[in-house]
């Protein structure tokens, strides 16, 4: 026999109702909340491109058909993948549709009066009767009062209740997670987040092309950068004589903002960025740059200047590359910078010190093509020299000079760099509003017991009370109040 | 001068660790007393006399390690001249001391002291695995961790956990007793201990008073990252178990409120949401990368 499977005529609209609804139950809610914990996983365990891009390049060259496959399911982008922001937004969706609703809900209960005190009061929690004196209703008004709960009375009985600040506690929660959602959605649009390297001495003026990397939100305009101009003055870390760990790292900058002729003199620390209006300088990392002079056989500068090398380890062991484009042919140089000299047991030079106490620079010189006109973006630190040939290999005290086929590099000394993170976050305060709502919210429906009580008062006296979700304390609370109403306290 | 509070430190938590041994086996002969059927005429029922003191003792030294351990942790933070909360080692005994102290706290209101072997053993290996594997001299802070919030958020973490192990504890207890429960009897021990009900309440209560904390500890840590790393929220590794570890707990307490969640699931699921703690404390200090590095290893 063929059943025809019963489906109730719902229409386009019925099935839209239909959705919203269970999209804004709060079992839904639920479920999204904690996909949302399960989908935020393997971004813990999977090296993800912002954090640390070097774990994502080393996984694709190790493995790249895994790498690829993973990376079609965003597995290196988890928190900004489709599917991770899918969940949130309906998540964001479903906290909407469900809270405003109870909100006014609550409002016009919280302005209501009590139920009626129910008929069988001996079926309710905490039951207690005994003879009347005559006086009880009177006296558990005066109690009701004193312990500020709602009452309605009626036919010789006085219903009560207390404990809404429950379900305003939760609802200020619930409200509190929309605007903090709100708050990240804000900044995420018209924040700005950007990063220069720049050495001790040198000038940064806050325009696009000064970053080494910036993003913007889609609706930030680049006229919106702060207008300000810094000098890196000077910077000095401090590290631990005995077990080399930095103590304290301090940057002096002076600021000249907007058209203001006038400049200003600042410090920045790790923990205390400089603050511009809803713009922040944060202190992120710092390093060496060797300075070098490059010349050519005839004695000309072909290039001159302080060069960032990138730390390797605590003690900056630090590598970078020198390219020369302007010699004939191309010249670079692969070095290595080590800011107090020590030799490792194989032999190699290795940093000891953190601070640069016995500076070295170890330069390995390449000729040929440096490949910079290929069109593949070209790594300022590394140099590509499978179309060079080495042509010698030279360690450098300061002042020193290595001499080679063609020209001649002059370790002049170093400075140091740091590299600043330039931060536009307007959405941030309402996050930190949202969150401080958020915890006040739930302690209030955490520790706020509902609950109601009655009594009613004839020839005997009765009292009752209900918990709503089981919460404890209401025996004891209604054994005072007998005890209350019996005089015996 | 900070090289003397620094031994000082060490010789405190030595003899924390030796109080906290006598307290183990004070705990453990009371209760092997306490298993043993004392009377095979009269089987079944305990000699509580006997064993009463064994426990005075146990609880009087879970007291004394506790004290020697705070003098301990206080003496480590005036050697490096700040709160001692910069590495793994000294995260570590703050956190045996929180867990401890969660315990005994909860002691004095409930009826907790049949727990007392499983804290102090578990105090113990934490103390062991810190003085053993974890320990770094004592050492000013790196740069990063100069705040404040260090104190804030580190404290408020740290407190979390313990009462959240300490949960943890409890619902263990609770499905061991369960277990033996749908077996048959509970045998002559665990009578003493209290009913399921009870402990099924008790792990709640203790959960439902620190979520609160662990939010603001999340909060907290969120606006000292504002301050060090110019963004508030970056789904570090770190950052990450945090909030997993707090959508666990709260649904943990919806599942308990709205759903009705009581006894065996919901002593699971909080078994759960205490080791996503555990995970992010060891796996990310120890393994994980990021910002959050300061285990000193
Ligand atoms: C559709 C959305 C949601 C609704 C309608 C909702 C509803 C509720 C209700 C009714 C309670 C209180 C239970 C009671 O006291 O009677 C509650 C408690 C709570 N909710 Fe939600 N919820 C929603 C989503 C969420 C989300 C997304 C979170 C977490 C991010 C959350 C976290 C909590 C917490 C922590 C509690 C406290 C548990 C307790 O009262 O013991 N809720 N929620």
């Amino acid at each position: 026999m063929n059943q025809e499977l019963q489906i109730p005529e719902l229409g386009a609209i019925g099935l839209l109702r239909y959705a919203w609804r269970q999209l804004t139950s709060m079992r839904t809610a639920l479920i999204l909340l904690m996909l949302l914990g399960v989908a935020a996983i393997p971004g813990s365990l999977i090296p993800q491109r912002t954090q640390n891009p070097m774990a994502v390049s080393a996984a694709f060259k190790s493995s790249p058909g895994l790498s690829r496959m993973m990376d079609r399911f965003s597995l290196f982008d988890v928190y900004g993948s489709p599917w991770f922001s899918a969940i949130y937004i309906l998540l964001f969706i479903s906290l909407i549709g469900c809270v405003f609703p109870r909100t006014i809900e609550h409002f016009h209960a919280s302005r209501a009066l009590p139920p009626n005190t129910p008929k069988n009061l001996n079926r309710m929690e905490s039951y207690s009767t005994w003879p009347a004196a005559g006086n009880e209703l009177e006296l558990a008004r005066a109690w009701f009062k004193k312990n500020r709960f709602r009452v309605l009375e009626k036919d010789s009985s006085i219903s009560a209740e207390k404990g809404f600040l429950r379900e305003t506690g939760n609802l200020f929660f619930h409200l509190a997670l929309i605007l903090i959602l709100l708050g990240i959605s804000f900044s995420s649009l018209f924040g700005m987040r950007g990063e220069a390297i720049l050495n001790v001495g040198e000038r940064f003026v806050n325009t696009p092309t000064s970053y080494d990397s910036l993003s913007y939100g889609k609706l930030f305009k680049d006229g919106k950068l702060v207008n300000f101009i810094m000098t890196i003055d000077k910077f000095e870390a401090k590290y631990n004589v005995v077990t080399n760990a930095p103590e304290d790292y301090i940057l002096n900058v002076t600021l000249r903002r907007g058209d203001l002729v006038t400049s200003e003199k600042h410090v920045i620390k790790v923990n205390s960025p400089l603050t511009l209006g809803s713009t922040k300088i944060y202190l992120q990392a710092n390093g060496y740059s060797p300075v070098v002079t490059v010349r050519d056989s005839a004695g000309n500068v072909a290039m001159q200047g302080p060069i960032p090398f990138l730390p390797q380890d605590a003690n900056l062991r630090s590598t970078g590359a020198i390219k020369v484009p302007d010699a004939d042919p191309q010249v670079g140089f692969v070095g290595s910078f080590v800011p107090t000299y020590g030799r490792s047991k194989g032999g190699g030079a290795v940093s000891v010190f953190p601070d640069a106490l016995d500076p070295r620079l170890l330069l390995s010189a390449w000729s040929g093509d440096l490949g910079l006109d290929s069109g593949t973006p070209q790594s300022v630190y590394r140099i590509d020299t499978s179309s060079m040939k080495e042509i010698g290999l030279k360690s450098l005290k300061p002042g020193e000079i290595f001499t080679y086929a063609g020209g001649a590099i002059t370790f002049e000394g170093y400075v140091q760099w740091v590299n600043l993170q330039i931060v536009d976050d307007p959405g941030k305060n309402y996050a930190l509003l949202g969150a401080i709502v958020a915890i006040l919210g739930l302690l209030a429906s955490l520790f706020t017991r509902r609950r109601r009580i009655w009594i009613r008062a004839g020839e005997v006296v009765e009292v009752a009370g209900l918990a709503k979700n089981a919460a404890p304390g209401l025996e004891e609370e209604i054994a005072n109040f007998v005890q209350y109403l019996k005089g015996e306290k | 001068m900070s090289r003397t509070w620094a031994f000082l430190s060490n010789y405190l938590i030595y003899s924390a660790m030796a109080v906290y041994t006598l307290s183990f086996f004070a705990h453990a002969v009371e209760t092997a007393w306490a298993v043993k059927i004392p009377d095979e005429a009269a089987p079944k029922t305990l000699d509580y006399k006997r064993t009463e003191k064994v426990a005075r003792i146990a609880t009087a030294m879970m007291i004394l390690g506790f004290l020697l351990l705070l003098a301990g942790v206080i003496a480590r933070g005036v050697s490096a001249g700040r709160v001692p909360w910069g590495n793994m080692y000294e995260f570590s005994i703050t956190g045996a001391l929180a867990f401890s102290g969660a315990y005994l706290a909860a002691l004095r209101k409930y009826d907790l002291r049949w727990l007392g072997l499983l804290v102090s053993t578990a105090v113990l290996l934490t103390l062991g695995t810190a003085v053993a594997v974890l320990y770094r001299p004592s050492a000013p802070l790196v740069p990063a961790l100069k705040s404040t919030w260090l104190v804030i958020h580190v404290s408020a973490a740290i407190i979390s956990g313990g009462v959240f192990l300490l949960a943890n504890t409890i619902a263990a207890a609770y499905l061991y007793l369960d277990s033996m429960e749908s077996k048959g009897e509970r045998t002559a021990w665990a009578k003493r201990l209290p009913s399921l009900e009870y402990l099924d309440q008790l792990s709640y209560r203790l959960v439902a008073f620190v979520f609160p904390l662990w939010t603001f500890a999340v909060i907290a840590g969120a606006i000292w990252a504002e301050s060090a790393w110019g963004r508030y929220w970056g789904w570090d590794p770190k950052e990450t178990w945090a909030f997993i570890t707090w959508v666990a707990y709260a649904a943990y307490l919806h599942a308990r409120v709205t759903i009705g969640w009581r006894g065996r699931r919901a002593a699971w699921l909080c078994l759960f949401a205490g080791s996503t703690f555990l995970f992010n404390y060891i796996y990310v200090n120890i393994w994980g990368t990021g910002k959050h590095t300061y285990s000193g290893l």
